[in-house]
């Protein structure tokens, strides 16, 4: 079924941006349908990392002011779009956001229907504020049972896309719901529905709760809504997992699907350890790398670079003393930037080298170099990877 | 829509950071990435094309980012239409958006070989692989919706016709 639906959320970055202005001048579009609803979030190449991405991100901040934004937030304010809005009470359960990125999904977690979408999408919402879109199916995830030690949201997803494979959810929604979910952190929803794009899904979806509640009235400063399944749902698929046995994943180069159990990873040396990004940057995440670097230091010759999402992130991980945790263990701590993941800027590879990554992609030249290779992990494996020099579990330490 | 071009094979999963590297994202001119077309895939494609050539791919074509800088520089580069097994949800989106013409077939990938040449029609949803016995290949149907939205040109000419 295919229908037409208004947006309450239209999100843009440097990247994609400058592509849906210029398609939205070229059609006509004088003002945008609603100043509050289209947020711009230059988050990619900034600080800009050249002259071409300052042209670009200029012209982004020159619409963002012609059109009185709302919520444009430029360096010193920025944070990574999705660990941003959310924290911000900018999206909220129960909306409709779209984003001219893949990994808008990410607000699945609060109970939204968020999807990525590309820029001349991102032309057509500023302009009518509306949005076609098939009606996915839906694929229901049941967790079970306990999670084991250092076993977090970002593995719970990884085992799945490794189960599932990159297309396994294509053209469809996942619905994430058991009686662990009742366990997981806001922190770790986020992080699980940011990657259901890894799958190929549409959108991620759980269900609000006590959690949801106490993470949105604090932020929200306009109504939401909690929506709930329909009872007599129908699905195209239900998997059942008992998250008992799951034990920390790693994704091998190049595909996130590539997964395996930290004990099944055998002795990968490493050049580079990267913390952060949209998936795994909240307080949340540092707290526990923070945990594993206390008084450590990070192994000769790798590279340790900690990201940080958002200023009020870096503000709190500062009042907590972990960034001094992670200097003292010689990272490299950064402002908010989307930089390293995709190879942009802060920390690409050269060939031949090995990153650990708490990232959401490790395709080929992902983060630099197309013979560099990625690894994808936890926090918790970055951190324990960092200290030793090889891909590791804290349970080594 | 009839096309008819030589065939450049990619496998499955090829990813938006194979078809257009983030590195060349500090732009949107469409001649500056087309220049870099599917380079992380094949170094050599954008030198050994030439205008109207084919794409045929595998599962899960465009998976990854959802930058249109991939569907723009694979229709600047002069690729005709892309075929394959599957698309990823929002490269599909995009190259209707932008009037990059896309094709869902099973069976082609496995019966043509690289630089041959096939003749597609959009039209009646049919390949013909020339130079082959083979009769014609069957293209999925594609839904009416996004018939317009090719027709009038891409989705910003289809919103402006609706608004008239």
């Amino acid at each position: 079924m295919l229908i037409n639906a208004r947006v309450d959320i239209a999100l843009g970055n440097d990247i994609t941006a400058p592509i849906a202005i210029a398609e939205f001048r070229k059609a006509g579009g004088i003002k945008v349908f609603d100043r509050d609803k289209v947020v711009l979030i230059p988050d990619h190449f900034t600080p800009n990392k050249d002259i071409d991405s300052a042209q670009q991100c200029k012209f982004m901040r020159e619409f963002a002011r012609e059109q009185e934004l709302t919520h444009y937030y430029d360096v010193g304010e920025v944070g990574i779009e999705h660990a941003l809005l959310p924290e911000q009470g900018i999206v909220l359960p129960g909306d409709l956001v779209i984003g001219a990125d893949s990994h808008t999904c990410t607000y699945g977690a609060l109970g939204a229907f968020a999807t990525g979408v590309g820029s001349t999408d991102l032309a057509a919402a500023m302009m009518t504020g509306e949005v076609w879109f098939k009606v996915p199916e839906t694929i229901k995830i049941v967790f079970h049972g306990k999670t084991k030690k250092w076993v977090s949201g970002k593995d719970l997803i990884l085992h799945i896309i490794g189960l599932i494979g990159v297309d396994g959810a294509l053209y469809k929604a996942m619905e994430f719901t058991g009686e662990t979910v009742g366990q997981l952190s806001m922190a770790d929803r986020l992080t699980i529905a940011n990657m259901v794009i890894e799958a190929g899904a549409k959108n991620g979806i759980f269900i609000p709760d006590d959690i949801t509640k106490a993470y949105v009235e604090k932020r929200a400063k306009r109504p939401y809504s909690f929506y709930n399944s329909d009872p007599d749902a129908q699905y195209a698929d239900v998997i059942d997992i008992d998250v008992s046995k799951i034990e920390p994943q790693v994704a091998f180069p190049h595909i996130p699907s590539n997964v395996r159990g930290i004990s099944q990873v055998g002795n990968v040396k490493i050049d580079q350890v990267v913390i952060g990004s949209c998936t795994n940057g909240r307080i949340e995440d540092l707290r526990v790398a923070a945990g594993i670097l206390k008084n450590k230091e990070a192994a000769p010759y790798v590279r340790l670079i900690i990201v940080p999402a958002t200023q009020e992130i870096y503000k709190q991980a500062m009042k907590e003393g972990l960034i001094e945790i992670f200097i003292d263990a010689h990272a490299a701590v950064s402002t908010p930037t989307c930089g390293a993941c995709l190879g942009g800027h802060m920390g690409v590879l050269a060939d031949g080298e090995k990153a650990v990554s708490t990232t959401n992609r490790n395709f080929i030249g992902r983060m630099g170099h197309t013979g560099s290779e990625v690894y994808l992990a936890s926090p918790a494996i970055a951190a324990a990877s960092a200290v030793l020099g090889r891909i590791a579990s804290p349970e080594e330490l | 829509m009839k096309f008819r071009g030589r065939v450049w094979k990619f496998g499955d999963n090829i990813d938006t950071d194979a078809i257009i590297s983030a590195r060349y994202l500090t732009t949107s001119d469409p001649k500056a990435l087309a220049a870099h077309c599917m380079e992380d895939a094949d170094p050599e494609f954008v030198k050994k094309i030439s205008v109207g050539d084919i794409i045929a791919a595998g599962e899960n074509f465009g998976c990854g980012s959802s930058r249109e800088h991939a569907p723009i520089a694979i229709k600047t580069a002069g690729i005709s239409c892309v075929i394959a097994k599957r698309f990823a949800r929002i490269f599909y989106r995009n190259a209707f958006n932008i009037g990059l013409p896309i094709f869902e077939s099973r069976d082609l990938w496995d019966l043509v070989s690289d630089g041959q040449e096939i003749e597609v029609d959009g039209d009646n949803g049919s390949i013909r692989i020339l130079d082959s016995n083979r009769g014609p290949l069957r293209i999925e149907p594609i839904p009416l919706f996004m018939q317009q939205l090719v027709s009038d040109g891409g989705l910003m000419k289809h919103i402006a016709k609706k608004k008239v």
